[in-house]
């Protein structure tokens, strides 16, 4: 009977914690595989809008990245809170576009350059008049595949 | 001497180390957007170029203006029922002859589109229009034309013709591409996509 008795002492036993590494690292190889780093780092607002008829971009190193919105609250006293075009890491006005456009196109080979596309993400309040210079402008430079960058949801929600 | 063995590691810190870098992904990751309408933008033109004659009960009029209201073909409407008019225009299919459309199953209305072939629909946007109405237009007049294509794609090939687009789409589709390829043209054909935009007025 004694086979019984022994667990009778008042204490708790310790959880026991060592597959909390192992639980961890799943975790964190989850993480490490699922990030995309961030290229840019956004100096405006982006609250993109809500689409349902989306189409997916792969390849991501073919597709060139215009934004534009209105500046954050930090930017705003040197910048304004007129809405803004962002390319890379700076500000920039509707007639740098065509420039970046064909330094991006410089670095990516040869055979890959009609298949770049260019993805505009552009702030829900931003206003046509500048959405429609930038495209105004990728049709000089002949870059006319595009793509609305869009949340996924009912127009409604808009 | 005697051989020893090698004093075990102490791996007590491994989880902080772990936690240190879990941490430092979770903040740096951003699960990115990369969805979107995609569109295709007309390459410039010659300004000597006349452009075509097109019949007028063939346009489909979308304008927007700067306070985000709708004007459809000179009427008021809301957004949500935008996707069914350009659905009926574009399956109306009033066209006689050899403009008669065969798989159309609109009203054949004579005063609407001949033929979806010959169908455009034409937007025009203020500069004050707002984004976000821009694309909630843009949204459902691509739904206008994926829902006719879908209808199309079932009744031939018992498919969605956006599941078809993805399975095309689909680095690891097994089956036969070209076929694929074709019965995809077949059903672009039928509903071309002709979505005119205007350049914006003030």
């Amino acid at each position: 009977m004694s086979k019984f008795k022994k667990k009778k002492s008042g204490d708790l036993p310790a959880v026991n914690t060592a597959s909390l590494p192992d639980i961890v690292f799943m975790l964190l190889f989850f993480f490490m595989v699922a990030t995309v780093m961030r290229q840019n780092t956004l100096m405006i607002e982006n609250k993109l809008p809500f689409a349902d008829q989306v189409e997916k971009l792969d390849r991501k190193e073919l597709v060139m990245y215009i934004y534009a919105g209105k500046p954050s609250p930090r930017y705003q006293q040197k910048f304004g809170s007129e809405a803004r075009i962002q390319l890379n890491d700076k500000f920039a006005d509707v007639k740098d576009i065509q420039q970046f456009i064909y330094a991006e196109r410089e670095t990516k080979r040869e055979e890959l350059i009609p298949y770049l596309s260019t993805a505009l993400k552009v702030d829900v309040e931003t206003n046509m008049g500048l959405v429609s210079d930038i495209k105004q402008e990728l049709r000089k430079a002949e870059a006319l595949k595009i793509n609305y960058t869009t949340r996924i949801g009912e127009v409604a929600k808009n | 001497m005697a051989k020893r063995s090698a004093p075990e590691v102490n791996a007590g810190s491994m989880a902080d180390i772990a936690f240190l870098l879990l941490i430092f992904f979770l903040v740096t990751t951003t699960i990115e957007t990369d969805r979107g309408i995609s569109r295709k933008l007309p390459p410039i033109q010659d300004e000597n170029v006349e452009p075509p004659v097109i019949k007028q009960k063939n346009i489909f009029t979308v304008i927007v203006n700067r306070n985000n209201d709708l004007l459809v073909e000179d009427q008021v409407m809301q957004l949500s029922e935008l996707r069914q008019a350009a659905k009926d225009f574009l399956d109306n299919g009033a066209g006689q002859g050899e403009e008669a459309c065969s798989y159309c199953k609109g009203a054949k209305d004579p005063a609407s589109s001949d033929n979806p072939t010959k169908a455009i629909i034409s937007l025009v946007n203020d500069r004050q229009t707002e984004y976000r109405t821009y694309i909630s237009v843009q949204n459902e007049l691509v739904a206008a034309y994926n829902e006719l294509r879908n209808r199309e794609a079932q009744r031939l090939f018992g498919m969605d013709y956006t599941e078809m687009e993805a399975k095309y789409n689909d680095p690891n589709f097994t089956g036969n591409k070209d076929k694929l390829e074709e019965q995809i043209d077949q059903v672009k054909n039928m509903y071309p996509q002709k979505l005119s935009e205007a350049e914006p007025k003030n």
